[in-house]
């Protein structure tokens, strides 16, 4: 930690900012650092509740030099847009921190509904989580409280990075797989799929977090799901509507979207629209053996084609 | 303080459902770990351990709501002449809002002024204003994010409920706040709770106590008026702002709205549904300007509005009830307190 304030420090006056994570309103919540001077380094955290991926404010601060600290998941993102050129190699340093996986603060209220925000001290232990509350003391396992792209991460390591502060990692091979979670949902029929995502939907208040928070979605101020020319979705309250919108977003991100997680996290309705993103990662491994994020060179299979695309058959029917 | 009531716990779904047989009523209920209200009927399972994710803000003013119906219909003897026929769609029916808490019950209190005084009066809000009741569920102990003492509130707090729940051994002590709260208590389910009284005021102030000592707001106003131009303040208070709606649909007092008209061939909807300042679509104007080009202006919006432009046309009041929802549903923690002191503070630097 000491070692990578001091590198900070020493990096600030060559920034126009440095982007971090700082303590926020309460113990268990940590909140985006924007650091202008040296001086306010001393402020920075890094810990399992370092959740935010900082990689999202790149692609609004081109033109700038920046700095950023991520996390293996967080690094892909900034590998994707260097893919897309959305942002400029040579304006970003990249701090990169190896990690053991964040803390799922959604598990974390499910364990604790009545006291969650009422927490007074967070002890974080190498495996346990002691979290002392108004009323009482917590003691929770780190591992039942990791969220799932941790409980399946395979890239702990910053894919990129100028300079990397911490051990390295092991990849997670999770016995059941990498796309574990999906199973229950891909036994379903396709009506009940339908009422399942209708149930969820319902109470989506369209607040379009999971597309602000998203670090690929970059159409910002200019996203068709509220232009009103061309009009592709209707102001009415219905889950029709709600679930036109997690189909647009989540068909943008074919190809693109690394899993980092911040969509589900955003949300204020916990509602699972993660999701989405990770069955269509499913099949785009299935068929084009691709991911995302991990090769800046690397062609994405949306932006090309094969005249004999080795795993779909084209012509068998 | 008038008569206290006495509801005890295992009786309370069926007053619940009592009060359901000739009004809707809104009530808390878990889906996932979001606490939201919904219509309570006897299959629900209500949530009340803590704060629901979302105020009851849909009750009196829906997220989306039908205005008027229109159809076009072409004259067979000129296609290229239309008459248009308008169907007016009003609110109907006497409902109960059940289990929010204070703050969420306040908020209202701060649309009333904008949707019922002065130039304009909104019927869609009246009707439902009028027809509805709120049974409010006391604090007994205070989240990290909340605040409601520091804008002149507190957990039990009473404005803008008809009837007070507060939480005592074995279960609620009730007093009516309003006229339309006591006829609520005339029911058989409810006793005499007057030996209650001293336990209900214990946990109200053991609330209150909890929050501690609240800032003086009282000069906030005229330092957001001296903060108007100085945008290099708002680029600080707002890095971190991802401009979502997160912060606006959650919250309580929040009123803005859009009204468009939603076609199928021929005939529509007019629909009026909630809208947000911190979209940069909110101030596009037609002409291509938008007065509110980045996040930093959207979010000098939201804090002036609430502790500055607000205020200023309404008593001093402040468009905010310290929920705190703002705070602990933001994606990345932008804390509204954090702002309001940094600029009380910044003024009293400069």
């Amino acid at each position: 930690m000491d070692e990578l304030k001091q590198a900070l420090k020493e990096e600030v006056p060559e920034l126009d900012c440095l982007m971090a994570w700082g303590q926020g309103f309460d113990p268990l919540h940590a909140t985006p650092l924007f650091i202008r001077d040296a001086g306010e380094v001393d402020q920075v955290i890094w810990n399992p509740l370092c959740v935010q991926n900082l990689a999202t404010y790149l692609p609004g601060l081109k033109g700038k030099r920046v700095g950023v600290l991520v996390k293996g998941c967080d690094s892909r993102s900034v590998v994707e847009l260097l893919q897309e050129k959305l942002i400029n190699r040579d304006e970003v340093t990249v701090f990169g921190l190896p990690c053991s996986g964040v803390l799922d603060l959604k598990k974390l209220a499910a364990r604790m509904p009545e006291d969650f925000g009422m927490v007074r001290e967070v002890d974080l232990q190498e495996d346990k989580l002691v979290i002392t509350t108004a009323k009482q003391t917590h003691t929770f396992d780190k591992q039942e409280l990791l969220p799932t792209k941790c409980l399946t991460c395979q890239y702990p390591n910053p894919v990129i990075a100028d300079r990397v502060f911490g051990e390295t990692k092991s990849p997670v091979e999770p016995a059941e797989g990498r796309y574990f979670d999906l199973e229950a949902l891909e036994e379903r029929s396709l009506p009940e799929r339908l009422e399942y995502w209708k149930r969820e939907l319902d109470r989506c208040i369209r607040c379009y977090a999971c597309r602000n928070a998203c670090p690929l979605c970059v159409c910002r101020d200019h996203c068709i799901a509220e232009t009103r020319e061309p009009s592709w979705l209707r102001q009415e309250d219905t889950v029709r509507e709600k679930l036109m919108f997690q189909m647009i977003h989540a068909m943008h991100l074919a190809g693109r979207c690394t899993e980092c997680g911040e969509c589900e996290r955003v949300c204020p309705m916990d509602i699972p629209v993660l999701t989405f993103k990770r069955k269509l990662n499913k099949d785009l491994l299935e068929l084009f053996r691709y991911e995302a994020g991990v090769d800046e060179t690397a062609v994405p299979p949306l932006m090309t084609f094969q005249v004999d695309e080795e795993n779909i058959n084209e012509r068998g029917w | 303080m008038g008569e206290i009531r006495f509801l005890s716990e295992d009786k309370l779904r069926q007053w619940l459902e009592e009060l359901s047989r000739d009004c809707s009523v809104w009530a808390p209920v878990k889906e996932d770990e979001a606490v939201v209200f919904r219509l309570f009927d006897s299959t629900k399972e209500l949530s009340l351990e803590r704060q629901p994710t979302a105020p009851p803000k849909e009750a009196l003013f829906p997220k989306s709501e039908t205005m008027l119906l229109y159809r076009y219909q072409k004259d067979p003897e000129d296609p290229g002449k239309q008459s248009l026929e308008l169907k007016e769609r009003q609110p109907v029916g006497r409902q109960i809002v059940f289990g929010a808490r204070p703050c969420g019950a306040r908020g209202f209190t701060i649309f009333d002024p904008v949707f019922e005084e002065g130039a304009y009066h909104d019927p869609y809000y009246q009707v439902r204003r009028e027809k509805t009741s709120f049974v409010t569920l006391t604090c007994t102990t205070p989240e990290n994010s909340c605040f409601c003492h520091w804008v002149g509130s507190s957990p039990s707090d009473p404005a803008g409920s008809d009837v007070l729940l507060t939480p005592v051994e074995g279960g609620y002590a009730l007093e009516a706040v309003t006229e339309k709260g006591a006829q609520l208590l005339d029911s058989d389910l409810l006793v005499e709770g007057e030996a209650k009284r001293q336990e209900a005021e214990a946990v109200k102030q053991g609330a209150s106590e909890a929050l501690g000592q609240a800032p003086d707001l009282s000069d906030v106003p005229e330092r957001l008026f001296e903060l108007f131009e100085d945008l290099d303040f708002w680029e600080r208070m707002s890095a971190k702002c991802i401009s979502c709606g997160a912060c606006t649909y959650l919250c309580p007092t929040c009123y803005c709205f859009n009204i468009s008209d939603e076609p199928s061939g021929l005939a529509g909807k007019r629909v009026r549904s909630w809208d947000n300042c911190m979209s940069y679509l909110f101030t596009l104007e037609g002409s291509g300007h938008n007065p509110r080009p980045t996040k930093a202006h959207r979010l000098r919006n939201r804090v002036g509005h609430k502790f500055s432009y607000y205020p200023e046309l309404h008593q001093g009041i402040f468009a905010c009830c310290g929920c705190g929802r703002c705070i602990k549903s933001c994606p990345v923690c932008v804390d509204i307190r954090e702002i309001v002191m940094s600029a009380k503070e910044h003024a009293d630097a400069s």
